[in-house]
């Protein structure tokens, strides 16, 4: 039956996977508001973050939450890379050129899973999966609201970086105006395999938020990466505010969505907003700059 | 000013000599010769030329209109699923399956093409709504159940039927994809020079400019889907009738768009040989790599991957650029 707590239920679980959302699409705006690119190969990376926390825990039996601090640097190391070696070579070639190559690399990353790892759905046995806490009839998982959590205080770190320091005002003088930030001395080179590299971690740090009641699989990424397209474009390219408010929305969105449409028709709802936004409202609704 | 048309006439050079005739219409005639020959090979022949096919249609809308599109499984499955549902469900022979195909294809292409392009999708954001369409494709016939929805659909063989496009031969659809290939290339090669073509390749090259010249690019861009897509969808119609099965993940599966894209990528968009000679590089690469990883399906994908990323860094006008770029250094050479 349809009731008020049933929806009150789809609210709290949305907002708590919007959590999650928003870093993935704060990173994925992060990248494409400074580089103007559209990183196809986030829910790759995203992927990688999660099997990083998934081995760790099973085979070094290290936290969860804990292993976030292997996957930052090593996804900041291999963000960088990507950015460093293959698309700063074609920076400035037309735009098409870099979604093929980050299409190339996430179709790289994913099948090189495929082959390491076989194609299984693994599950992290984890005794915090268990634990819920009850408020009347709502049940409130722990491991959602730690993922909610982690995702969050990664955000606001990143946007205190962004508004406080120098660096941050490298990054952002650099997306504004790249001739401008090179003549004022910021090595805007530097800069772009920093904001990869960032970005790359918020997406590896996301899918480890989420191992705990995730399965883990070599094309999971492919779920979030049009969830994360269409948060961005909802919040409006290049807004960080946009992308973090798109991400709660979209997460409750489709959790509602969820009790009216039979599963397998969840995702038409993703693709419709995306098509549906992208022509009538391209700068997103907290209007961000068009890319 | 000089004429656009007339300049096509004097200077693009659709013209070739009567040696060069010659010796293409004796390959193509040698060609027959094939399944008396060497039948082991057909199989493989008749995927090259019908991915060359295909390839060619992404070809025109991205290699020449520049506008690159993500999602060309659309009217793969759109022409598969045409021809074949009208064959199964009515009895239509998919002779006139095809020609419906194609314009079903043509239609849903023309749709996408006025919303996108009368919005002013362009680059990335284009490529991606090509692939969120082509998804949700995907996802409805998935739950589609009069068109088998998941389980796909199954075609009744008759046995060698002409009149129904069957055979339990593979000789025969060696010859059509022959010709049809022939066809393609003859019509691609003829649509450089046209009026039209040219329109393509300037609003491929600045659309802004094209514009201010005049050419209503909204309507040649249009143009340009629906060939595209009336291309496609032809071979998503032979495909269909040769393996005799479809089902929404072999035909709208975002995979068969990286495979249509693939080949004219690597042999050269916005080149008239160039989808030909991806898929005779690519084909059969990609026949050795799932055989040799046969335990593990889908591993050839990485290497889809890493030749993608190795062709957009290196060879970014695929194999013909590089051709292009040596014939050049020779004449300088000679000069």
């Amino acid at each position: 039956m349809l009731s008020a707590d049933f929806i009150l239920q789809a609210v709290i679980n949305g907002i708590l996977i919007g959590g999650v959302y928003s870093l993935v699409a704060v990173g994925l705006n992060l990248i494409f508001g400074v580089m103007k690119i559209v990183n196809f190969a986030h829910g790759a990376l995203m992927m990688l973050g999660m099997y990083i926390a998934y081995w760790s825990a099973t085979l070094l039996s290290i936290n969860p939450y804990l292993s976030i601090l292997i996957v930052i640097p090593l996804m900041f190391v291999l963000g960088a890379a990507i950015q460093n070696f293959l698309i700063n070579p074609i920076i400035s070639a037309p735009e098409h050129n870099q979604l093929l190559l980050t299409l190339g690399v996430s179709l790289f990353l994913e099948n090189l899973a495929l082959f390491l790892w076989s194609p299984d759905y693994r599950v992290l046995a984890t005794p915090l999966a268990r634990i819920n806490y009850y408020i009347g009839d709502l049940s409130i998982s722990l491991v959602r609201v730690m993922a909610f959590g982690v995702s969050m205080a990664c955000s606001a770190a990143l946007f205190i970086v962004l508004t406080r320091t120098d660096l941050g005002k490298a990054i952002r003088a650099a997306s504004e105006e790249r001739e401008g930030a090179i003549l004022m001395g910021i090595n805007v080179r530097r800069i772009y395999f920093i904001c990869f590299g960032i970005g790359a971690a918020c997406a590896g740090v996301a899918g480890a938020t989420i191992t705990p009641f995730f399965p883990v699989y070599p094309h999971v990424g492919g779920l979030f990466v049009i969830t994360a397209f269409v948060v961005v474009v909802l919040g409006g390219m290049g807004s960080f505010t946009g992308a973090f408010a798109g991400g709660l929305i979209i997460g409750v969105a489709e959790s509602i969505g969820a009790i009216f449409l039979p599963g397998s028709m969840k995702a038409i709802v993703s693709f419709s907003i995306f098509i549906l936004i992208l022509l009538f409202k391209p700068t997103g609704i907290f209007g961000g700059r068009r890319g | 000013m000089a004429d656009p048309a007339a300049d096509a006439k004097t200077h693009l050079g659709r013209r070739l000599s009567g040696r060069t005739w010659l010796i293409l219409g004796v390959i193509f005639a040698g060609l027959h010769a094939v399944p008396g020959i060497a039948p082991e090979m057909i199989h493989n022949l008749i995927m090259i030329m019908l991915f060359a096919i295909m390839g060619q249609g992404w070809n025109v809308l991205s290699g020449y209109a520049g506008q690159f599109s993500f999602g060309h499984s659309l009217f793969f499955g759109v022409g598969a699923y045409t021809s074949s549902l009208l064959f199964v469900k009515l009895g239509i022979s998919p002779w006139i399956g095809l020609p419906c195909a194609m314009l079903a294809a043509a239609a849903v292409g023309l749709m996408i093409a006025y919303l996108s392009f009368r919005y002013g999708l362009s680059g990335p954001f284009f490529a991606l709504i090509m692939l969120a369409f082509a998804e949700i494709f995907h996802i409805s016939v998935m739950s589609w159940k009069y068109a088998g929805g998941a389980g796909g659909l199954l075609i009744p063989l008759k046995g060698t039927a002409p009149l129904l496009f069957q055979f339990t031969d593979k000789a025969p659809f060696y010859f059509l994809l022959l010709w049809l290939l022939a066809a393609s290339l003859l019509l691609v090669w003829k649509m450089e020079g046209w009026r039209m073509g040219l329109y393509f390749q300037a609003i491929r090259e600045n659309e802004d400019a094209a514009e201010a010249l005049g050419i209503d690019s909204l309507g040649f861009k249009m143009r340009a889907m629906a060939i595209s897509a009336a291309m496609t969808a032809l071979g998503g119609v032979i495909y269909a009738q040769y393996l005799l099965f479809i089902d929404p993940d072999s035909t709208f599966a975002t995979v068969n768009s990286v495979e249509i894209m693939l080949r004219p990528i690597i042999g050269g968009p916005g080149t008239v040989l160039g989808p030909l000679l991806g898929s005779l590089i690519l084909t059969p690469l990609s026949e050795i790599t799932r055989s040799a990883f046969q335990s593990y399906s889908g591993v050839y994908m990485m290497f889809y991957g890493g030749m993608l990323v190795v062709v957009v860094l290196f060879l970014p006008d695929g194999l013909m650029g590089l051709f292009r770029r040596i014939a050049r250094y020779r004449k300088k050479d000679r000069g």
